[in-house]
């Protein structure tokens, strides 16, 4: 039988990456996430498995913390908040430049500054759109549960060695801090320094006399090599691109109007949709689950089939922009968002899709 | 002419005293000729040699001047973002434990931008070596003000001289890491001559022994010359060195292992 327990958001990524087979933590608190380091500290996974867990002395020093393990390897994460997250772009954009694998979890809170500590979606553009310098991706995921928080660590990681990439789960306050039922799995292995050895022979792992030193940098001044670097990377993320989209669709089949949303604004907007079906409108509702890549053919094709999209996100309006890139003109697609931490309502939403699409 | 003297003549094994050591590369060292850096790249490399531990040594180079290391050292190694060093030489450190960790830094990168870092890597006593190369500018970014060049010294960014009531007094940032009790063995060294080099070889191998018996961080100060940025001939930047930077920054031994 399955084990099943009651967790928050923050715990059940904790234990998600605990039971893939996470080799280190690096982290340090910041509300609405810090639970996820409490929870390691708690569980003592280094007992468990020998997965090593530190509290940094900050975001800078967590991030290349977790590029010295990735470049060795191993499987590495650190997690944090918008503030927090905004501190490491320096590092992630090496770890881009680098192609090491790991995981990062932005919990969301309102910004910009210091903000709030409520739940927001503010942050898309930097986690979507390359928060750091250089043209570089991320792959991101958008859990809209407690259970895809804890499913989306096992994944993140296959995701990031798979494609040597980093890979961002972008959750937000209301996912992190509320509890629901997480079904789990059974423990992974940590994967051995000798099957590191065979699997990822661009790790450092020590000059032993059967290969070349292994170098890890991001570093090369001669323009020509560069661009063919940067060539190389954008040939992996077109790749992603073309493999990896994941996306939930509710009630689309006869759809007249669609809800695109994700994380929490996708769950008000199931609540919405209901609400809306037991009017007679025919809604439905598209969710991306990576938001790179983002599911632009499926909205194209949605596009010829719907009267007009609205977008609801708990921002000023930022994945809009690919929305409309996807549906590109063929039907209007409208924003609707709150701003500073507030969760709309579902029948607020509702009524917007009306004034937006059906009234007028 | 019979007695005359060829290149061929005098390249024979038996009058071979010196020689690359074979853990440095064959690329050409891209740093200004009568530069410390290529010296203390191979001292380093000499202990390690000796140590016999090439297939166990991660090396951390972040940027400034020795930021192509990687070029020269024939071990693995990870380049890392300005001042950043230390962090990742802890994620190594924490993840491969057995590994032989090193960090190689500047003075800007060092005791700068990158000072939390070394302060707190130093302060939870990481098993990881530092070699710290303090020549009191930014010779990478040509030439600029440190946060240890000297009062009054002219920099690109101090063209009339190092006010120190307005950018304070250079910082001792190896007395600093020498109070925190996370170090084992803080050490101020030179490479300018060879007694100094075979010193500092002493203080290279002392180090890495620390983290082989996992005493904590052991904090290795190279003061050396920027003769580019300062400069200065070769010969003259190590006098000066040694007339300026010396009476600032005293060689020995800090704080010596239990
Ligand atoms: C975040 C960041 N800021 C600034 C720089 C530019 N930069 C590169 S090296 C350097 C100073 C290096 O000086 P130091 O550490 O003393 O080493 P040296 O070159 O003297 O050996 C600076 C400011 C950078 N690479 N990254
Ligand atoms: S600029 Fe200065 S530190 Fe850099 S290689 Fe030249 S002399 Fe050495």
């Amino acid at each position: 039988m399955k084990e099943i327990r009651l967790m928050k958001g923050n715990e059940a990524i904790a234990e998600g990456a605990i039971r893939a087979g996470c080799d280190g933590y690096f982290g340090y608190p910041i509300t609405p996430q810090s639970e996820v380091l409490e929870y390691l500290m708690e569980n003592r996974p280094e007992e468990r498995t020998g997965m090593f867990v530190l509290q940094a002395e900050s975001e800078i020093a967590s991030i290349h913390m977790v590029y010295g393990g990735a470049a060795c390897g191993k499987r590495v994460m650190t997690s944090s908040s918008s503030p927090g997250i905004s501190l490491m772009q320096e590092g992630i954009s090496f770890m881009a430049g680098t192609e090491l694998p790991c995981l990062l979890l932005n919990v969301v809170r309102g910004g910009p500054g210091l903000g709030t500590i409520q739940p927001s979606q503010s942050d898309y553009f930097q986690a979507v759109k390359g928060g750091g310098h250089g043209d570089y991706k991320m792959i991101v995921l958008a859990p809209a549960s407690v259970q895809e928080m804890y499913d989306f660590a096992k994944l993140g990681f296959e995701l990031a060695f798979k494609y040597r990439i980093q890979v961002m789960i972008l959750s937000d306050g209301a996912i992190g801090q509320m509890m629901e039922k997480v079904v789990l799995d059974e423990q992974l292995p940590r994967i051995t320094d000798e099957e590191i050895k065979k699997k990822y022979p661009w790790a450092t792992t020590g000059k032993t006399p059967d290969r070349e030193r292994n170098i890890i940098t991001s570093l090369d001044l001669d323009p020509v090599r560069q661009e063919k670097i940067n060539i190389h990377l954008q040939e992996k993320f077109k790749k992603i691109a073309e493999n990896e989209v994941r996306l939930e669709k509710l009630m689309c089949d006869d759809a007249e109007y669609l809800f695109v949303a994700y994380g929490s604004s996708a769950r008000v907007c199931q609540k919405a949709m209901q609400l809306g079906r037991d009017k007679g409108i025919k809604v439905g509702l598209l969710r991306p689950i990576t938001l790179f890549p983002f599911p632009y053919e499926e909205i194209k094709r949605l596009s010829s089939q719907v009267k007009g999209i609205q977008c609801v996100e708990m921002s000023a309006g930022q994945m809009i922009e690919d929305v409309k890139l996807g549906a590109n003109g063929k039907v209007p697609v409208e924003h609707f968002g709150r701003l500073g931490g507030i969760i709309p309502a579902p029948d607020e939403v509702l009524n917007v899709l009306i004034k937006n699409f059906i009234k007028n | 002419m019979e007695n005359s003297i060829s290149k061929e003549k005098i390249c024979q094994p038996e009058n071979l005293v010196y020689s690359k050591t074979p853990l440095m590369t064959c690329n050409p060292l891209s740093y200004c000729p009568g530069c410390g850096h290529g010296t203390a790249h191979r001292m380093i490399m000499e202990v390690i040699e000796e140590l016999n531990m090439q297939a166990e040594t991660i090396g951390v180079a972040p940027v400034g001047c020795s930021v192509l290391a990687y070029d020269f050292l024939d071990i693995d190694m990870q380049q890392a973002a300005h001042g950043r060093a230390p962090a990742v030489a802890t994620g190594i450190k924490r993840l491969m434990p057995n590994k032989l960790v090193f960090t190689y830094q500047g003075d800007g990168d060092l005791a700068a931008i990158g000072t939390g870092e070394t302060l707190h890597a130093c302060n939870r006593g990481e098993n990881i070596c530092i070699f710290f190369v303090n020549n009191g500018i930014y010779g990478m970014t040509g030439g600029q003000m440190a946060p240890t060049t000297l009062p009054n010294m002219k920099t690109s960014t101090s063209p009339f001289g190092r006010d120190a009531a307005s950018t304070g007094q250079p910082l001792k940032i190896t007395e600093l890491v020498a109070m925190l009790p996370g170090t084992s063995y803080v050490t101020r060294q030179s490479v300018h001559t060879p007694a100094n080099v075979r010193k500092t070889k002493k203080a290279i191998e002392k180090a890495f022994q620390c983290q082989l018996e996992k005493k904590g961080l052991a904090f290795v100060e190279i003061v050396s010359n920027c003769n580019s940025g300062w400069k200065m001939t070769p010969l003259d930047s190590n006098k000066w060195m040694e007339e300026n930077m010396f009476p600032f920054f005293p060689l020995g031994d800090i704080k010596v292992p239990k």
